[in-house]
């Protein structure tokens, strides 16, 4: 035999989620949002504004396809169909590329709606740290966006550095926040964020004998730091809150939270969701305010 | 709302905002028009107001496209928007 089974660390689970109190939502006005992201995409039902169902999928290599089979899941634990949903809004790197979708608009607009919903309207500074790209987004009060900025020239500071370093470590990608701050002291940050060079200098540190937790340690700070500065271009207002996959990722959160100085807002809701979510609710208001088109 | 457009890499951060409350009231967005590269574009943003954005295919190359008129600090489109609408980070 020539090597043993080789797991995939950085396989994070598909979900997906129904409301247990509305029992007839065709009473109400259905709405859908779709994001398709570089590595996930979710799709959120909503009925008069409130969450219905939804679905978190792995995008896989085409975009219309990927949608559908975020619609599906999500629809597949309710009686409804595509044809209940009044306006269906697409959004993420490919929202141009959503079949059913009757409007594409922009993922800063809709991450900024869903997290109002999600947070509260408290929530002014919103962090969304994606797949492969990474926003930084101030919003007033009701949703909408006063700045943004992003960074999606390369994937330092993404979900999928984060799924490259837990492949290379062995750690579950969901046991990384946990493990990284469990180290007695806090190591420098690695100097690279860049996915590659940060991958070869956890395997000089590793051979300079430092455990995973240190050098997990190192890269969740890596990572922080680069987010903060793209944070400050925009500023920040209270409160602060991060929607995307990494904000399941403790170890960047409180090092995050630790280099501005506040706390993240938390939530219940999945935090993957939140652009899918504004585009349900965008949905809902164009809806109401021209009717599909 | 403030639009940044641009990137950080290994060099330092290329990001260009546009303040496009400033921006969608000015009616010839001169800008569009004096870039050599064709770094602007006029496009409707999710609130079907007409503003102006950083094209997409250039957003994440904009130190090498900006190099000439930096490095004669004459930045042709500073210069023509009438709203102060444009600012470069670098």
């Amino acid at each position: 035999m020539l090597t043993v089974d080789k797991k995939e660390y950085w396989r994070w689970e598909e979900s997906r989620w129904l409301s247990a109190d509305m029992d007839n939502p065709r009473d109400g006005l259905i709405t859908a949002g779709v994001d398709v992201g570089s590595t996930s995409t979710q799709a959120v039902v909503t009925v008069d504004g409130e969450i219905y169902c939804y679905a978190n999928v792995r995008t896989g290599n085409n975009s219309p396809d990927s949608a559908r089979n975020a619609m599906d899941y999500a629809l597949g634990q309710t009686d409804l169909t595509l044809d209940d949903i009044r306006f269906c809004v697409g959004t993420g790197y490919g929202r141009v590329n959503v079949p059913f979708a009757d409007k594409a608009v922009t993922e800063i607009t809709c991450h900024a709606k869903g997290a109002n919903y999600m947070y509260g309207p408290t929530a002014r500074t919103l962090l969304d740290m994606g797949g492969q790209d990474c926003k930084a987004i101030l919003c007033n009060e009701t949703g909408k966006v006063l700045s943004f900025a992003m960074n999606e020239k390369c994937a330092a500071g993404t979900g999928r550095g984060m799924e490259v370093i837990a492949d290379l470590l062995g750690v579950h990608v969901e046991d990384i926040g946990d493990m990284s701050l469990s180290v007695s002291e806090e190591p420098q940050g690695l100097n690279n964020t860049c996915v590659v060079y940060a991958k070869s200098e956890a395997i000089a540190k590793m051979r300079l004998g430092w455990t995973r937790e240190m050098v997990l340690a190192a890269y969740c700070q890596a990572m922080a730091e680069r987010v903060v500065r793209l944070i400050n271009r925009n500023g920040v207002i209270p409160d602060f809150a991060i929607t995307g996959g990494i904000a399941k990722n403790k170890g960047v959160v409180r090092r995050i939270e630790r280099l501005l100085g506040v706390e993240a807002l938390k939530t219940n809701w999945d935090t993957q969701i939140a652009g899918a979510l504004g585009a349900a609710l965008v949905a809902k208001r164009t809806y109401e305010r021209k009717g599909k088109k | 709302m403030i639009a940044n457009y641009g990137y950080e890499d290994g060099a330092g951060q290329y990001f260009i905002s546009i303040d496009t409350d400033l921006c969608v009231v000015c009616e010839k967005k001169p800008c569009v028009e004096v870039c050599e590269h064709g770094v602007y574009s006029i496009e409707e943003d999710d609130w079907d107001d007409e503003v102006v954005v950083v094209v997409e295919s250039k957003k994440l190359s904009l130190s090498d496209l900006c190099a000439a008129c930096k490095h004669e600090k004459k930045e042709a489109c500073l210069a023509a928007c009438p709203a102060g609408a444009l600012v470069h980070s670098w």
